[in-house]
């Protein structure tokens, strides 16, 4: 049986206005966890507005998991407050915090059908006979998957086992939807499909907070409205995602947030003109990039996205760099190109390229904009 | 071609395996199958060594025959149940609720499973027996004439012993169980707002239904062919089928009777032997 994708149409067809408007603030208050004398999350003061999307991203070990944990219910803060909406939820048990959690493994109960399954909750809060095959339906649906109500999740794909944890997730109306890793365990292409249609659900859901922890910077890149990059049990930046993504603050988040080249650069001149430029050195090259209140003889980073470089220039790609062609690398809808700009690597990914490409070893000048460029403050910690 | 022409044929290797089946089926036939033969033999024919099946009903229908059978199926079945109930708390406790000191503990009541089974019974008797510790306490304490408790010589005596004796054999397949549970289903199951106690009944039990099944299969045969246990505390009435054969064989002589009741025995175990490595087959072990 083929699956339909859980569009929004699907979502009209079930009413979703009975789950729109259901999402809570969620606070964290100067929120720490330790496992004895190991720190494990530091004072984290962070909101998340009511219908939002906040993406937690990081690396292994960086506090991101533990910080879900806490709002969930599973691990006990050595410090602060979490709220949901106007409730102190810190000292309540997990069944009474109303909210909904999707996890890296699915976590179905292998013994129960779908419908059990999605009922579970409900049933468990003890909703009457009726209320629960409503809802039973309509969370179904809204995910596409009315037509496996009897099925055992082992009778189930991985993408379709996932889509049957997110029904179950939204059959009790949840204040907020925890998602943890969700979609790790699918392959690329069923993950990048799920990734979309999680996008969907939420334009058709504008009322759920969602709080997504997830180490895969595309999924937040396309599903936040803002992002929280974690490192070291710290939250290293925050803010809207595009804004984080465009001018990132430090250095880790340029780096951990897409690819970014970050070359080392000389401020020659502090921001000027309408669009607030600054003017820098990299050997001997004047370039212009946006800036954030350096100084002239700061040294500091210029941080250019690889697909914001060009091997052409024109009158908007005024900035021009040389380097030495290294790596040439064909991945289909990509080129892959790697430089030597005095002794810093520089990636370039191009769509289009000249019809004749240079040869390994070739000097070649490199072309982007100012307003493609942000300065980043040179900073060991991130 | 003419050098490969005379290339002698590959000899195939011959295959010793088949032999070796010869010295452990013959083991066991000496050992094993043929006292067995004579058991059942002996069950099914008279002194004179004619077939007679007149005996095998005439003990069916005994007095004795018939309540040892129940003692013997009311202390199993009671001893199994209790060992479950003893075995799932526990389990549940070291599996789930987390204490320094969970895991000693499991290998504390595995050393169980290595101990004889009239230890327990000793043990028991220095403290419930009538001269053991709680009844002299309670006599001094309260100036007693006759020991109060005296429950040890009773069926319920041997089910208790038998209960501490064998609940490791429901609480080691139960930990193993549980070991595979997976977390975030309890986790899920908590966010969705279950507590406790609906976690367990409806997610952590469905997944240890082989366990239960296993380690009570295997609780229950072991307690029906108990006879340390029932032998040491001695209570009085309390007769069981294994204690009957002993009683018939030994001190009656009855060679005869002893051997129907043991082929009934031997149907028993097997029956409750095929449920365990059912049980056992589904969870895996």
């Amino acid at each position: 049986m083929s699956v339909p994708a859980f569009t929004g149409s699907n979502v009209m067809d079930v009413d979703a206005a009975k789950i729109r408007g259901a999402g809570s603030n969620v606070h964290f208050d100067k929120v720490s966890v330790a496992y004895g004398a190991h720190v494990v999350l530091h004072p984290l003061t962070l909101d998340i507005a009511p219908g939002e999307i906040l993406a937690m991203i990081g690396p292994s070990g960086s506090g991101k998991t533990t910080a879900l944990r806490a709002v969930a219910g599973f691990v006990r803060p050595a410090s602060g407050r979490i709220r949901i909406g106007a409730t102190d939820v810190t000292d309540l048990p997990p069944y009474e915090r109303g909210l909904g959690m999707v996890v890296q493994n699915y976590a179905l109960f292998p013994h129960m059908r779908v419908e059990d399954n999605v009922a579970f909750g409900l049933r468990a809060q003890g909703a009457d006979k009726a209320l629960i095959g409503e809802r039973v339906k309509d969370s179904l649906a809204t995910v596409g998957m009315s037509g496996f109500a009897k099925r055992y999740p082992r009778e189930l794909s991985g993408g379709q086992q996932q889509r049957v944890a997110i029904a179950r997730a939204l059959a009790v109306r949840p204040r907020v939807l925890l998602l943890d890793e969700p979609l790790s365990a699918l392959d690329a292409q069923i993950r990048r499909n799920m990734v979309e249609e999680i996008a969907k659900l939420h334009r058709d859901l504008p009322g759920l907070t969602i709080l997504y922890v997830t180490h895969d910077q595309t999924e937040a890149l396309t599903l936040a409205d803002k992002i929280a990059i974690m490192r070291d049990g710290r939250v290293s930046s925050h803010g809207p995602t595009a804004e984080l993504y465009r001018r990132p603050p430090n250095r880790f988040t340029a780096e951990f947030l897409g690819r970014a080249n970050l070359l080392p650069v000389t401020v020659t001149e502090g921001a000027t003109g309408p669009k607030g430029f600054a003017k820098a050195k990299l050997g001997d090259a004047l370039l212009a990039g946006a800036a954030r209140g350096e100084k002239p003889g700061d040294k500091t980073l210029l941080c250019i996205r690889p697909q914001h470089l060009s091997l052409t220039g024109d009158e908007e790609h005024t900035n021009r760099i040389v380097g030495t062609l290294k790596e040439v690398h064909w991945q289909g809808e990509l080129t892959h190109l790697v430089l030597d700009v005095d002794g810093t690597p520089v990636r370039v990914s191009a769509t289009r390229l000249p019809v004749s490409l240079p040869e390994r070893g070739s000097v070649v000048p490199l072309f982007f904009a100012p307003g493609d460029t942000s300065l980043v403050p040179e900073d060991a910690r991130g | 071609m003419a050098d490969a022409a005379v290339l002698p044929a590959p000899i195939a290797k011959k295959v010793p395996g088949r032999f070796w089946i010869v010295p452990p089926a013959a083991l066991l036939a000496l050992l094993f199958f043929y006292p067995l033969v004579l058991i059942v033999q002996q069950a099914f024919m008279d002194d004179s060594g004619m077939a007679n099946v007149g005996e095998f009903v005439r003990v069916l229908h005994a007095r004795f025959f018939l309540n040892a059978l129940i003692n013997t199926i009311t202390i199993s079945v009671a001893a199994t149940a209790g060992c479950l109930i003893v075995g799932l708390v526990l389990g549940l406790i070291l599996a789930f609720v987390p204490f320094p000191g969970s895991g000693v503990i499991a290998r504390l009541i595995d050393t169980f499973i290595a101990l004889p089974t009239f230890l327990v019974t000793l043990a028991f008797t220095f403290l419930y027996g009538s001269a053991g510790m709680l009844n002299a306490g309670l006599m001094e304490a309260f100036s007693l004439q006759a020991p109060p408790v005296n429950f040890l010589y009773s069926t319920w005596g041997v089910v208790l012993a038998e209960v501490t004796v064998y609940s490791p054999f429901v609480l080691r397949p139960l930990l193993a169980a549980f070991s595979l549970v997976d977390r975030g289903q309890i986790e899920a199951a908590s966010v969705l707002g279950a507590r406790p106690f609906r976690i367990v009944r409806q997610v952590i039990l469905p997944a240890a239904v082989p366990a239960l099944i296993a380690g009570g299969s295997l609780c229950l045969l072991l307690t029906v062919n108990e006879f340390g246990i029932v032998l040491f505390i001695g209570a009085k009435g309390v007769i069981t089928l294994p204690l009957l054969i002993y009683s018939k064989a030994i001190q009656e002589s009855a060679y005869q009777v002893a051997c129907i009741i043991a082929v009934i025995n031997i149907a028993l175990s097997l029956g409750l032997f095929g449920l365990y490595r059912f049980a056992a087959g589904r969870l895996g072990a």
